[in-house]
């Protein structure tokens, strides 16, 4: 669904992506990790072209998506939904409206049935009762949720999510990870999540890539990924407390 | 390298430097106006998108945003114009009697000049400032990324209300510092030079033409174009964060100053020679 061609990319003088290539099944969770900027974020936006390869192809099915322009571009990104590592929310609007924008910008859809589109999407995130709230009165966890609301309001193929649950308590982290799993498992969508949280990956994830100085270092199912040899993977497992055996033992032990 | 070369090239370097620099500069200088253009081309082309309920409602936001923001600061600096213009006229031309004619110095110098200049400086330095710091903010946080990739144009969503607003306002208000201007020199004139304030209004329309009202309020309409362009572009090409946003706001007053100087002096050359 997603394929990534030898893409390299610079920025500020130095090379954050160096010349990375893999692919995203169709109807697949694919999860991103890595250390703090190891180019995950970089990754996302080459998939909608918010930012362009030096040098590489970016393919979203049939489409050439670092190429796209106009009318081709809106095309192309109109097949994906987008939950940014900020919520990115326009603070100007309320939490309806955000969620109501696409279906106002770029749909032809009457107000009723916008409403009722959005209540349902907020719903399924447990933000309905927020809905004439400003942003800026929600918490970054909550922010989120809004976000996420948005991003699947107008029924994408493929959604792009940059660290979905940082910033949430457990019970909420688990709750968005029912929602990817089961917009996968009923509707089929393709997922991209970067994340640092590894039990959600490892619960949630089809496929685990690491990414690391701007290089894939492991690209894994999950059983495979809890057994990887490569070091960087090991010591990143360890640091979650996860080993091969995929319990969380060092955490564990001092309390058993 | 033989000796002297190498002195010769240690004095060269500074200069080759420093022209390198300049070069570069210039380079991003035609670089962002180009692109500043481009922007406003395209802004200027969704405005036939206006009616549509949305964009409607955000450029009414908009009018009513720049209208009345800096009402207030305008209103004292135009009184306060009017007033500096009487006096300084006015003692030099007592010494010929001939006071009464500050109405036609200070109507002429305000609608050809002060007016829109004095208006298009406030505007720069409050709304225009104010665009660059909201956009910029957006820049940062992601949310102009997330307009593009949901297919809503920035330029169309953000951009062509700010242009509408600013272009229809500034000339709105430049007739607004007019007036007051001319109602200072005109309350100068009757405490301190002894001109009645009737005698003062039939001299200020007595030789104010209309085109000098037309080519300032027509100076004000560019001058509001200016101040979107600059403030619309510094916002949404602003980086690195908060440091950025500080950088956009100021780099959108200072372009904002020069290119209603220069704009300005341009307009005048062109309808007065
Ligand atoms: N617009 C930019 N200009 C210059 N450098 C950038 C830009 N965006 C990212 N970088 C650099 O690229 C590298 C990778 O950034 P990226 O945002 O992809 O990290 P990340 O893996 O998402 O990290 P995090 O987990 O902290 O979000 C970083 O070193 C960052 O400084
Ligand atoms: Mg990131």
């Amino acid at each position: 669904m997603i394929t990534f061609d030898k893409v390299t990319k610079q920025l500020g003088g130095k090379t954050v992506l160096n010349g990375i290539s893999f692919e995203v099944p169709k109807g697949e969770t694919f999860v991103i990790v890595g250390l703090s900027g190891a180019g995950k974020s970089v990754t996302l936006k080459h998939m909608v072209q918010l930012m362009r390869p030096d040098s590489g192809m970016i393919r979203i099915g049939d489409d050439i998506i670092n190429e796209a322009r106009g009318a081709e571009l809106e095309r192309v990104r109109r097949r994906f939904g987008v939950l940014f590592q900020s919520a990115a929310l326009l603070k100007w609007l309320t939490v309806f409206e955000n969620v109501a924008l696409p279906l106002r910008e770029l749909t032809k859809m009457g107000e009723e049935e916008i409403e009722k589109t959005v209540r349902e999407k907020l719903r399924l995130l447990n933000m309905e009762e927020s809905m004439d709230v400003f942003p800026s009165d929600l918490s970054g966890g909550m922010q989120k949720r809004v976000g996420l609301a948005r991003a699947i309001v107008m029924n994408p193929e493929i959604i792009l999510y940059d660290e979905p649950t940082s910033g949430l308590d457990p019970v909420t982290s688990r709750l968005i990870d029912k929602l990817i799993e089961d917009l996968r498992r009923e509707l089929g969508i393709t997922s991209v999540v970067v994340t640092h949280d590894l039990h959600s990956a490892l619960a949630i994830g089809t496929r685990i890539m690491m990414i690391d100085g701007g290089e894939i270092v492991e690209n894994a199912s999950p059983e495979d990924f809890i057994k990887s040899n490569n070091e960087t993977v090991k010591r990143f497992l360890e640091s979650q407390y996860i080993t091969r055996r995929g319990a969380w033992e060092k955490g564990m032990e001092k309390h058993v | 390298m033989i000796a002297p070369f190498k002195e010769i090239y240690r004095y060269l370097d500074l200069p080759i430097r420093s022209f390198r620099r300049l070069g570069n500069i210039l380079l991003i200088a035609c670089h962002d106006m180009g692109n500043a253009l481009i922007m406003l081309a395209s802004a200027t082309l969704y405005i036939r998108t206006i009616w549509k309920p949305r964009a409607r409602r955000e450029t009414a936001q908009q009018l009513y945003v720049t209208g009345i923001k800096s009402l207030g600061v305008i209103t004292v600096v135009a009184f306060f114009t009017g007033m500096i213009l009487a006096l300084q006229t006015g003692l030099e031309l007592r010494r010929f009697g001939q006071e009464v004619n500050i109405g036609t110095a200070v109507t002429i110098v305000m609608i050809r000049e002060m007016g829109p200049f004095m208006t298009a400086l406030i505007i720069a330095a409050s709304v225009g400032s104010a665009i660059a710091a909201q956009l910029g903010t957006m820049a940062v946080s992601e949310e102009i990324s997330a307009l593009e990739v949901m297919s809503i144009n920035p330029n169309r969503f953000l951009v062509m209300p700010r242009l509408v607003a600013l272009a229809v306002m500034m000339p709105i208000l430049t007739v607004y510092t007019n007036i007051l201007g001319i109602l200072g020199g005109g309350i100068v004139g009757s405490t301190q030079l002894g001109v009645a304030f009737q005698a003062y209004l039939d001299n200020a329309t007595r030789y104010a033409e209309n085109k000098d009202l037309y080519v300032g309020l027509f100076k004000a309409f560019v001058f509001g174009i200016i101040i979107a362009t600059v403030s619309c572009y510094q916002g949404l090409n602003t980086t690195e964060g908060a440091v950025g946003v500080g950088r956009a706001t100021r780099q959108t007053v200072i372009i904002s100053f020069l290119m209603i100087l220069i704009v300005g002096y341009m307009i005048t050359r062109l309808f007065y020679i």
